[in-house]
């Protein structure tokens, strides 16, 4: 690792000034994926900015229609809470799905998402769910927040400081992980929220989390599941490594909306 | 250099240290408590379980300074004087280990299921071990011992 300024922001305001006024500042959530970058020395910011004490950026809230949680709130937080649980189950198992129970205990939902991993599971959450993205200087769908592979609409500085989901009628996520890394190979979150049936792919494509408008074709407003995995979809511009070939990917990608949407029911 | 300051295992600790200090290399390195291991660095092996604030997590993959005020747990801190922890004392009753080298994160994993789940089932143990890896593949008594110590644990 090569080495960095440290400093734990107390506040919101304090984290971006500290970022701003450093030469390559990088916001450090719970580090899961950040620290094994850093020891890899696949990035060298110069200072790392510690969100864990600004205590407002994590917790969650009910606000009726949608469910807030804190950019700052951990994957074990989320598959444990009971508001989630009870109003969002599909999330919660999402959540209670990520990597293992240690990388559950500090992971969180914003440093997730600001990464945006093409194989990460919570991408495909936003966008299923049809999620807002609310960062220190505005909200925006989560289908125009993550831009393309690692990339994501954030400008320099900018903070995610929560995600909002709204409670759909039906949701289920089905994921083939990788039985070592429990990434996704393919994950799918089939959603129906205010009569709008949503396929959100990730793992699978190239330019990371996306809808399958085929597949939402198919599910319909039933969320018919046989129709989903009778699917073809088409292996262009879908990843191929040796996990699994485009091919094969393109496969899952029907067999786990099918999956999901039996479970969504 | 930056001082960061935590409790392990019960007493207050301080050093200087750098910013890039890994948790584990500052206990294994500074307070010489080299019962937590580390076995892939990347993450994935679990050998390097601690609790920090009550919780498991992995010591390669943070910093000593993300633990900064927390109250740290290890390996060494389980046991009370010459009395093996139930889980310990578990792990050597079933034969939980073979060349042991995975063992102090299995326990350190393990007693923070049984925190969060008092009387797991043997799916429930197997699914909460994604994180501990056994080269000597020696799951089956992994599995019994946490069980066996899940039960202990509950007097």
């Amino acid at each position: 690792m090569y080495n960095f300024n440290y400093k734990k922001a107390s506040s919101r305001d304090d984290a971006v000034a500290a970022q701003s006024s450093a030469d390559d500042g990088s916001y450090l959530a719970g580090g899961m994926t950040l620290i094994p970058t850093l020891k890899q020395r696949l990035a060298q910011p110069s200072d790392l900015i510690d969100l864990a004490d600004v205590g407002d950026l994590a917790g969650i809230s009910d606000d009726g229609g949608a469910i807030t949680i804190g950019a700052m709130t951990t994957h074990a937080t989320v598959a444990e809470s009971e508001v989630v649980t009870s109003k969002i189950p599909a999330l919660a198992a999402l959540a209670g799905h990520i990597g293992d129970p240690q990388v559950r205990n500090r992971g969180t939902i914003g440093g997730s998402i600001a990464n945006n991993d093409p194989a990460a599971d919570y991408p495909a959450g936003c966008v299923g769910l049809n999620a807002t993205i609310i960062t220190n200087k505005r909200e925006l769908p989560a289908e125009d927040f993550f831009t393309d592979l690692f990339e994501t609409a954030l400008e320099e500085g900018e903070l995610v400081t929560a995600v909002s989901f709204p409670i759909p009628d039906k949701a289920a996520y089905a994921k083939f992980p990788n039985p070592a890394s429990r990434y996704a190979i393919v994950g799918v979150m089939v959603a129906q929220t205010g009569g709008e049936t949503r396929a959100a792919v990730t793992g699978a494509s190239q330019s990371g989390v996306f809808r399958a408008a085929d597949i939402e074709a198919a599910l319909g407003s039933g969320l018919d599941a046989a129709a989903a995995k009778e699917v073809k979809v088409s292996a262009d511009n879908l990843n191929a490594d040796i996990h699994a070939s485009a091919e094969y990917r393109a496969h899952l990608i029907s067999i786990m909306a099918s999956r999901a949407a039996a479970a969504a029911g | 250099m930056p001082t960061v300051s935590m409790t392990v295992n019960g007493k207050s600790v301080s050093a200087e240290v750098e910013p890039r200090t890994l948790l584990v290399q500052y206990l294994r390195e500074h307070l010489g408590l080299t019962g937590t291991h580390v076995g892939c660095d990347t993450s994935q092996c679990g050998a390097c379980v601690v609790h920090v604030d009550g919780e498991s997590a992995k010591s390669c993959t943070m910093l000593a300074m993300q633990a900064e005020g927390s109250d740290v747990s290890t390996i060494e801190g389980l046991a009370d004087g010459d009395t093996l922890h139930p889980m310990q004392e578990a792990f050597r009753e079933n034969h939980g280990l073979q060349c042991g080298f995975c063992t102090p994160g299995m326990v350190m994993s393990a007693v923070d299921l049984v925190r969060t789940n008092a009387d797991p089932s043997e799916q429930e143990v197997r699914e909460w071990l994604e994180g501990n890896l056994c080269r000597c593949t020696g799951y089956h008594n992994i599995v019994k011992s946490i069980l066996a110590g899940a039960k202990a644990m509950q007097g």
